[in-house]
């Protein structure tokens, strides 16, 4: 009895020690989707080579944007949030943990780009080159659940802004949408995990950001992928959040993330600069595509109109997609 | 013949289910060599998650034993009214989902929860970890002393009380030593159903790296790195937690087991 | 007796610190949890339960789990009694291995079926992201549970029974049948409710192996984790009140049958 007590005494001040251990000098929480991780992984030591960035510590958290979007929204300590589209910021904004105007500002808010691209198997056996072919009977796609996964929302809206510029009506766009997600097999629920289920071997083609499949190769991934001629522009969110004790070295950190030694270590991994000069460096990695578009432009509205649009949970163009494929496959 | 054959059915189906997946386990991380395979079990991150994981178990043993032996005394020792829902109360954990736990501190803890305020942070942070892996682990040594202080009776005990012992010497000398095995026990379970936890506190931990990350949750985002060799090390090195566990159990199974 | 009524004055406060406890721990996060999803009134909480993907998790999970519990009534029960009634060398080992699913972390569970029964499965059985490797998962995970509840009921059998009705010409299928089987029912119910707890809420072994495709290889707990990334708080907290009545019912069944179930041999 007395050897529990003094257990659980022990337990207890280890606890308080290692609590005691976090406090040290200026920390930085960063809150982010899950595929920057490794590079940001050599991003912060580079900022903490700065005299902005000098004894500056950092927490990390990883995870499907929206699951962390909504950790932050439910407590999580954060100073920065590095998130994967704009409506997940949004979502913390309507909180009011992030000032309305965080896209107001340079780059309006973005860190980093990317695109929409096809994964798939080595020599293309099912030939797959343009978004009709992900039509094709016997074809597997897989792609995240975009209710829980940001890189879903940006693959959905790819697919249905590159019919719309090849001319298809709204409603030809959406019924292609509803095709497609009959050839969806598997839905994970993070970009990451779908990448996974694919180098595990399911499906023929998966709908990737660029820089995950870039990732996947340098981890030793064999792995094949294509830009086709139409996909949008994938555009990352950064934001310091408003109650964070540390603004100052916050504001610092996001404005290091568009210096041109960040710009070329997010290059490096995988990811198109936004920095004009850093990406004229990189150009010959990063094709530009001739149908190459935004989320602001098609008439697609933007994020604030097509997150309602076409993702509410209730009456989505995407949640009747999902109960008409499911209704389908019983 | 049929002894035989029912003896090979089981066998196999053990083999195909058990030792099969948990050998390939063991075989995949150290395909490309011992070297790798200790890297990733000895590098900051793999060694921070598996000490807050037992961390975690050092809180939660010795919490959960404490209560269970208390509960147990005052389940079967005093009927009250209301034993039945409390004995219902210690037994749901057995039978919740982990996720649902999760959600449940989720909702309490939360931004917009009852104890939103606190002056601790407990939520995506060790506070909730502490407390999901209690609630999940809490029944078994109730469980265990329930039946034996119900068998072992009272007589003992009130022979002692009749001779002038304080109820502190009653429970040190008398009852203590009787279910000793079955505190163990218990505590044995308790521990292994502490280390293994992933879904609960897969909702509520924040992931913060080297912070919130406990052993299984480094096993998820090794995996999902596409780090294999490190996923499997780290489930090699649970496993092995695991058969130590099972060791345990086997030396202090009360009568039940093998003939 | 002024020492046996010290000890008892000594109870109300075990009890006090057993119901604060179990409130702290238990009672309070599920209460929230129940508030939570009542918040929106009966239709509220009505509609989030009715929605179609989580309506078609729950018919899948319960499915699935039956199926489970229905399959660890037969095979645990047959492990079982070769491991109390046959002897042969390693049985100890085997016995130990047993509890071996309940010992290790479930997604530690899921990555070693993955390994063995996915898309990298040396034995070229490749059975992930779809309905099987379910219940796969299922079967590893709640194993233990009716062969760990059959094992101490069939260790103290009377053999008399079964020699006599074997001198008076049964055969051993009727035996089984007439003899032992009704002996053993209360322990495999037993097991068979606590697999079938175990495998309606199961996460970490499943999410790793299925392909949480909404009406096709989606739990509930997935579900409920996916809703709640999804920030639909309130439909994940509706559906997890639904799992967790289905829960406390069946406890309240397993303490019903526990009755009948002897525990330890009596000194």
């Amino acid at each position: 009895m007395r050897k529990l007590i003094v257990a659980t005494l022990v337990a207890l001040a280890v606890a308080a020690s290692f609590a005691a251990a976090a406090t040290t000098d200026t920390r930085l929480t960063l809150v982010a989707y899950s595929t920057p991780r490794e590079a940001y992984a050599k991003i912060i030591p580079a900022f903490q080579a700065t005299p902005a960035g000098k004894d500056v510590s950092f927490s990390q958290s990883y995870g499907s944007s929206g699951e962390q979007a909504r950790a932050v929204r439910a407590g999580l300590k954060a100073d920065v949030v590095a998130l994967s589209l704009g409506p997940d910021v949004d979502y913390l904004v309507d909180a009011g943990l992030v000032d309305p105007k965080w896209d107001r500002q340079s780059y309006r808010g973005i860190v980093t780009s990317s695109v929409v691209v096809f994964v798939v198997r080595d020599g293309n056996p099912k030939k797959i080159f343009g978004w009709n072919d992900l039509l094709k009977p016997g074809v597997e796609v897989i792609t995240p659940n975009p209710f829980t996964s940001g890189g879903a929302r940006w693959n959905v809206m790819a697919a249905y802004g590159a019919w719309r510029k090849q001319g298809r009506s709204d409603r030809q766009a959406q019924e292609n949408l509803l095709r497609l997600f009959e050839n969806v097999s598997v839905q994970d629920k993070s970009a990451r995990e779908s990448l996974q289920t694919f180098a595990a071997g399911k499906g023929d083609v998966l709908l990737a950001y660029e820089n995950e499949a870039l990732f996947a190769r340098s981890k030793g991934q064999n792995l094949q992928f294509l830009v086709p001629r139409s996909t949008i522009l994938i555009e990352n969110p950064v934001a310091v959040l408003r109650d964070s004790p540390n603004r100052g070295t916050a504001n610092a950190f996001l404005r290091f993330l568009r210096s041109p030694v960040a710009q070329r270590i997010f290059a490096d991994s995988g990811y198109r600069p936004v920095l004009k000069s850093v990406a004229a460096e990189y150009a010959s990695r990063f094709p530009a595509r001739p149908g190459l578009f935004t989320i602001d432009q098609l008439g697609l509205g933007g994020w604030d109109t097509v997150q309602k649009r076409f993702f509410d949970p209730k009456s989505g163009i995407m949640a009747r997609i999902e109960r008409q494929v499911g209704g389908s496959t019983e | 013949m049929r002894r035989l054959g029912l003896r090979i059915v089981a066998l196999l189906y053990l083999a195909a289910l058990l030792v099969g997946p948990l050998s390939l386990v063991f075989w995949r991380a150290f395909e490309t060599g011992v070297g790798p395979a200790w890297d990733a079990v000895t590098n900051d991150a793999a060694l921070h998650a598996f000490k807050l994981t037992i961390l975690i178990a050092l809180v939660a043993v010795p919490a959960n034993t404490i209560f269970g032996v208390v509960a147990a005394l005052a389940i079967v020792r005093r009927p009250f009214r209301g034993k039945g829902l409390v004995n219902a109360i210690v037994d749901l954990p057995l039978a919740l989902s982990p996720v649902v736990v999760g959600l449940a501190l989720f909702l309490l803890y939360g931004r917009e929860g009852w104890f939103a305020g606190l002056p601790v942070q407990v939520l995506f942070a060790l506070p909730s970890m502490i407390l999901a892996t209690i609630f999940v682990s809490l029944p078994f040594v109730v469980r265990e002393v329930v039946p034996v202080l119900r068998e072992i009776g009272t007589e003992q005990e009130q022979a002692a009380a009749t001779l002038g012992a304080s109820g502190l010497q009653i429970f040190r000398r008398i009852t203590f030593p009787a279910i000793r095995w079955a505190v163990a026990y218990g505590v044995v379970l308790t521990t292994a159903r502490s280390l293994g936890e992933y879904g609960a506190v897969a909702v509520v931990s924040g992931r913060l790296v080297g912070e919130t990350e406990t052993a299984t949750l480094h096993v998820e985002e090794r995996f999902q790195a596409f780090d294999l060799v490190g996923a499997y090390a780290s489930s090699v090195v649970l496993a092995l937690l695991a058969i130590a566990v099972l060791l345990s159990m086997s030396l202090l199974k009360p009568k039940e087991g093998i003939s | 007796m002024p020492a046996a009524s010290r000890a008892r004055a000594g109870i109300p406060l075990s009890l006090g610190v057993v119901l604060a406890y179990l409130t702290a721990v238990v009672a309070l996060p599920l209460a929230a949890l129940t508030w939570r999803a009542t918040r929106e009134g009966a239709t509220g909480f009505w509609e989030s339960v009715t929605t179609p993907d989580g309506m078609a998790a729950l018919k899948l999970t319960l499915a699935a789990s039956l199926g489970v519990a229905l399959v660890n009534a037969v095979v645990g029960t047959l492990i079982a009694w070769v491991l109390v009634r046959d002897d042969f060398r390693g049985k100890g080992v085997v016995n130990a291995l047993i509890d071996l699913p309940f010992a290790l972390p479930t997604i530690v569970a899921g990555l070693t079926l993955l390994a063995l029964y996915g898309p990298q499965s040396p034995v070229g059985v490749n059975v992930a992201y779809t309905r099987t490797s379910i219940v796969l998962a299922m079967l590893f995970v709640t194993l233990p549970f009716v062969v760990r509840t059959v094992q101490p009921v069939l260790l103290e059998l009377d053999r008399e029974l079964e020699e006599a009705a074997a001198s008076l010409g049964a055969s051993e299928l009727q035996i089984f049948r007439r003899v032992v089987f009704p002996n053993l029912l209360p322990g495999i119910l037993s097991g068979v409710a606590l697999a079938f707890a175990k495998a309606v809420g199961e996460f970490g072994s499943v999410v790793i192996i299925t392909g949480n495709l909404p009406f096709e290889t989606q739990v509930s707990a997935v579900y409920i984790f996916g809703q709640l990334e999804s920030n639909n708080v309130a439909g994940a907290a509706a559906a997890s009140v639904v799992l967790l009545a289905i829960s406390f019912g069946i406890l309240l069944a397993i303490g019903g049958a526990r009755r009948h179930v002897t525990r330890h041999d009596h000194a």
